[in-house]
């Protein structure tokens, strides 16, 4: 076996278990996020060396390719900012902290077994320990209002259950094709895709990846989840595993074959409606983080605009999407968790006058909001036209003008937060004072948006030659 | 690529006017001082406005090409390219962005007394990005540029508008955005079918009528809503009253041009077949627009809302010209966009003199002005006689222009068009009248202009008049392009009626 594969992943267990052993004596807060933020920047630059990488580990059911590679360096780049915008976890209980540190890392390790899986047994175990760690992170919340419980409780039992319909389907997928490995799957599951049994099969493996994207009907913990938990776990359940969902759905749709008529209906009707849906209900939410809940199921359609091509220019489309996602969505985060004081939840009233209170933080919001809108130049145009081409060249017009109608409805309510921090006044809310490093990490995600917005070229390569990796 | 002729002069001219202005936009964020911050962006945007004269000196008349263009590979995945370049018909109104902008600085000198730096970054985006938009001759490019000058425009009302900010600059964002998603999907569209995002090159591709019909109503609900073409148009008297002088100035002047450039630049060449076929329901529309605006212009006693509402008709003669496909229709309909930018421009800039000094835009209020303020009233005067165009002014031109087309069109289109003019004169005669000689009322002080005010009435105070008494120079740039443009149309045509 080739150890320097596995290195992204050693370090993050590493990472766990040097958080295990800081459980073992009273840490500071400050002292702890320090070594979270520069062990998981390492993380970063180790992905990186490894983008590169190829090869099979443990008996072939674990591949290294372009494909997770990026994943991976996503992953870890998500966990990095996650780590870096939380304000001294204000919200997590200082004794509690490394264990949180602990299993954010081993959610993140089992986040990047998953891209790397192409076994569906494998897939199911990385599946799980991210699942379970995430199951532990939400209801550690300092404020006990007992939102966090029932947050917990609904992630608990929406995930066993999409985790249980998903076991069931790979169950019947195995049962048609008599492997669990996805290279014989994929030779044998366009032949027998014609059969009632291969097509439930294949959707009910989805559904374990619909659950983590929340695409609608698999939605329903997404709001409760966002708001009961504190605001740094959902800053790291509402990106992290969206990567890995949308990596996972990529492997198994491209299983399928372009000939598919009856799986991409599916896809098409779910993503009209996860997109319609969600951007009508955050219409009228109040609580930014439950906005941002719905925000996430609508942009869940648009990604799957992406997926339902199952071609390399929608699957390069749906990856940039998503990583541009990321970005965008965090820098919301970080707004909410700067401005949180005691790690409560933000309502959208509470950014009233932001512009005066924290200009910066109000310049983030805005490029996130404007981004999540998708208005150029930033990323979340250029991802959201990358998919609407990629979709209508596979002759889906009323989906992408489904879209676009949607497009113009999501924008009332991310203008509604700009308006509301720089058109209104502060109401007497106090003025926020930023870090240096919260500075810093502002800059960077401004920045990042932007660029990635404008110059797009180099990521957009790279996510197409992934995706040739996937699709035979 | 021999529809491009590269840039020769010694800058790449046109990147340096998109970009110049926004790095001022940047360095502005280093400023701490007030007067510091309002001198650098006049200063800026002064350099912009110099740098864009050669534009003008060394177009070439006898070409209908796409001059001083730059092309470079940007997603060659996506084939889209970072293409710019400018032809008669869009020269003449990157020139008037790049005019307006120090007009504007100007204009808002006192104007503006809080977060002023952030107003004067606003400024300087949306410079870049109606320059953007009027350059720009990839379709990506040009849909980055339009979406973009949303958010400082936006930014412009909801922050330094009026009482009603809120409302209106919503309403604003969200009616323009509805409008472009439809943009973006016919552009993707036209990606697919033609396998380019060039728009010269896409062009030159035929495409079946079914094809251009959906495309042309995509693009029509875009530029209609930019226009704004009635029954879109609501959403531009509230944006009007509501935003800073400059903030109406440039939604005036430059804004709501990018609805009928489109209009000229995409629909009439990409999709002819359509245009035709749809020409009569634009002509009506526009009908409509001149004749409802000014009626309703007619009945306002707050001065922003009745420039407001005769823009909706002004802007009806553009799209009327547009659609008559003939060359006096169409340079008519491309002169009137600069006239209506230059007085219209002028007019808010006003309203915005007498707002700074009586806090009213109520006409009952600021009446009885000419021994006060004859200088004021004078220029005013020369702006409402344009307005109604005059003979002598740059408005007679080219509402001249178009009529002569109209009627050479069809003739009940024209005889239809006429009381829009005679409604011009009423309305902007009846607000001349009480602004100059209407009973005083009121306690407040006026005093007449000062020289900051007349340094940027002036420049709009001689186009008018250089337009309207020796329009030749103006005309000249577009002949060549609106041609070619007609050539494209009949070719398009002509190829439907041999299929």
């Amino acid at each position: 076996m080739d150890f320097s594969l596995f290195i992204p992943e050693t370090f993050l267990l590493l990472m766990a278990l040097i958080f295990f052993c800081q459980t073992l004596w009273a840490t500071s807060a400050k002292t702890i996020q320090g070594w979270a933020i520069f062990l998981s920047a390492i993380g970063v630059i180790l992905s990186l060396f490894t983008l590169n990488a190829t090869g099979d580990l443990f008996y072939k059911s674990y591949r290294v390719d372009l494909f997770s590679q990026a994943f991976k360096c996503l992953i870890s780049l998500g966990l990095f900012l996650v780590i870096a915008l939380g304000q001294k976890f204000k919200s997590i209980e200082e004794r509690l902290q490394p264990e949180f540190f602990m299993f954010l890392c081993l959610s993140a390790l089992g986040l990047m077994l998953m891209v790397s899986s192409i076994e569906l047994v494998t897939i199911f175990i990385a599946m799980e320990l991210s699942s379970y760690s995430i199951y532990v992170l939400i209801p550690i919340r300092k404020q006990n209002n007992g939102s966090q419980m029932e947050a917990a409780i609904k992630y608990i039992i929406f995930g066993a259950a999409a985790t249980g319909v998903m076991i069931f389907g790979m169950s019947y997928v195995f049962g048609v094709t008599q492997s669990t490995y996805l290279v014989d799957i994929l030779k044998k599951m366009p032949l027998i895709l014609g059969q009632p049994i291969a097509l439930i099969g294949l959707l009910l493996v989805l559904c374990g990846f619909f659950f983590k994207l929340a695409v609608v009907p698999f939605h329903f913990w997404t709001p409760d989840v966002y708001q009961g938990a504190a605001n740094e776990t959902v800053s790291f359940v509402a990106t992290m595993p969206k990567l890995a969902g949308v990596a996972l759905l990529l492997r198994i749709t491209s299983l399928a074959g372009t000939q598919a008529v009856d799986l991409i209906q599916v896809l098409v009707l779910l993503s009209a409606v996860s997109m319609t849906f969600g951007n009508l209900a955050a219409l009228v939410q109040k609580d930014l983080k439950r906005l941002l809940a719905y925000s996430s199921i609508a942009h869940a359609g648009y990604v799957m605009l992406g997926v339902l091509t199952i071609n390399a220019v929608g699957f390069g489309a749906a990856i940039y999407h998503i990583a541009a996602y990321l970005l965008m969505n965090l820098a919301c985060f970080l707004v909410i968790c700067s401005l949180s004081r005691e790690g409560e939840n933000i309502l959208v009233s509470d950014l009233s006058g932001l512009y005066r209170r924290a200009p910066l933080l109000a310049f983030t919001l805005a490029v996130g909001a404007f981004a999540l809108a998708g208005i150029p130049p930033t990323a979340g145009f250029t991802g959201k036209l990358f998919l609407f081409t990629a979709a209508l060249n596979q002759g889906h017009l009323a989906l992408v003008i489904i879209a676009a109608v949607n497009t113009a409805i999501s924008i009332y309510y991310y203008l509604n937060i700009v308006r509301t921090a720089y058109g209104q006044d502060p109401n007497g809310l106090p003025e926020v004072t930023l870090s240096f490093s919260n500075r810093v990490l502002n800059y960077g995600l401004i920045l990042a948006i932007i660029l990635m917005g404008a110059l797009p070229a180099w990521f957009i390569e790279l996510a197409r030659t992934a995706c040739k990796t996937i699709i035979s | 690529m021999d529809f491009l002729i590269p840039n020769q002069l010694s800058y790449p001219i046109l990147s340096t006017l998109i970009f110049l202005p926004l790095a001022g936009a940047l360095l502005l964020f280093l400023f701490r001082e007030e007067k510091a911050t309002r001198i650098w962006t006049l200063v800026i945007s002064l350099v912009t406005f110099l740098l864009s004269l050669p534009l003008y000196f060394n177009f070439d008349l006898t070409t209908y090409k796409y001059q001083f263009a730059e092309h470079t590979p940007w997603i060659p995945s996506f084939k889209i390219n970072y293409t710019l370049g400018v032809d008669g018909i869009s020269l003449l109104l990157v020139l008037l962005s790049t005019l307006l902008t120090p007009i504007c600085v100007l204009a808002s000198w006192k104007y503006i007394e809080k977060r002023i730096k952030e107003f004067h970054v606003c400024l300087l985006l949306m410079e870049t990005a109606c320059v953007g938009v009027f350059s720009a001759l990839d379709f990506v490019l040009f849909y980055i540029f339009w979406e973009a000058m949303l958010v400082p425009m936006y930014l412009l009302i909801a922050v330094w508008g009026g009482p009603e900010k809120v409302y209106a600059s919503i309403k604003f964002f969200i009616y323009t955005m509805a409008g472009s998603v439809f943009l973006m999907v016919a552009m993707i569209a036209l990606y697919l079918t033609a396998g380019t995002f060039s728009i010269p090159e896409l062009m030159t591709h035929n495409y079946s009528f079914t094809f251009q019909f959906w495309i042309f109503l995509a693009f029509g609900i875009a530029f209609a809503i930019k226009v704004p073409m009635a029954p879109f148009h609501t959403w531009l008297p509230a944006a009007h009253v509501q935003a800073p002088t400059a903030g109406s100035v440039l939604l005036a002047s430059v804004l709501l041009k990018m609805g009928t450039y489109g209009f000229v630049r995409f629909c009439l060449p990409i999709t002819p077949q359509a245009s035709i076929y749809f020409a009569p329901y634009i002509l009506w529309m526009s009908i409509i627009s001149i004749i409802y605006g000014g009626y309703v212009a007619l009945g306002q006693s707050d001065m922003k809302r009745l420039i407001a509402y005769s823009s909706v008709a002004h802007m009806g003669f553009v799209t009327l010209g547009t659609f008559l496909f003939n060359k006096q229709g169409l340079e008519g309909a491309i002169l009137q966009m600069i006239n209506h930018g230059v007085t219209t421009g002028a007019l808010f800039l006003c309203v915005g003199i007498i707002y700074e000094r009586s806090h009213s835009r109520l006409i009952a209020d600021n009446s009885g002005l000419t021994k006060i303020m004859p200088v004021y009233i004078g220029f005013l005067g020369l702006f409402s006689l344009s307005s109604m165009a005059f003979p002598g002014t740059n408005s007679f031109v080219g509402e001249l222009l178009v009529l002569i087309g109209t009627f050479m069109g069809n003739k009940w289109i024209g005889a239809l068009s006429i009381p829009g003019v005679v409604l011009a004169a009423a309305y902007m005669l009846r607000l001349l009248q009480k602004i100059s000689w209407g009973p005083r009322v009121g306690t407040h002080h006026f005093f007449d202009l000062n020289v900051r005010e007349i340094v940027y009435l002036v420049p709009l105070a001689l186009f008018v008049l250089w337009i309207g008494f020796s329009p030749a120079p103006f005309l000249d740039v577009m002949h060549a392009s609106v041609d070619h443009l007609m050539k494209q149309v009949q070719a398009g045509n002509a190829l439907a009626l041999v299929k």
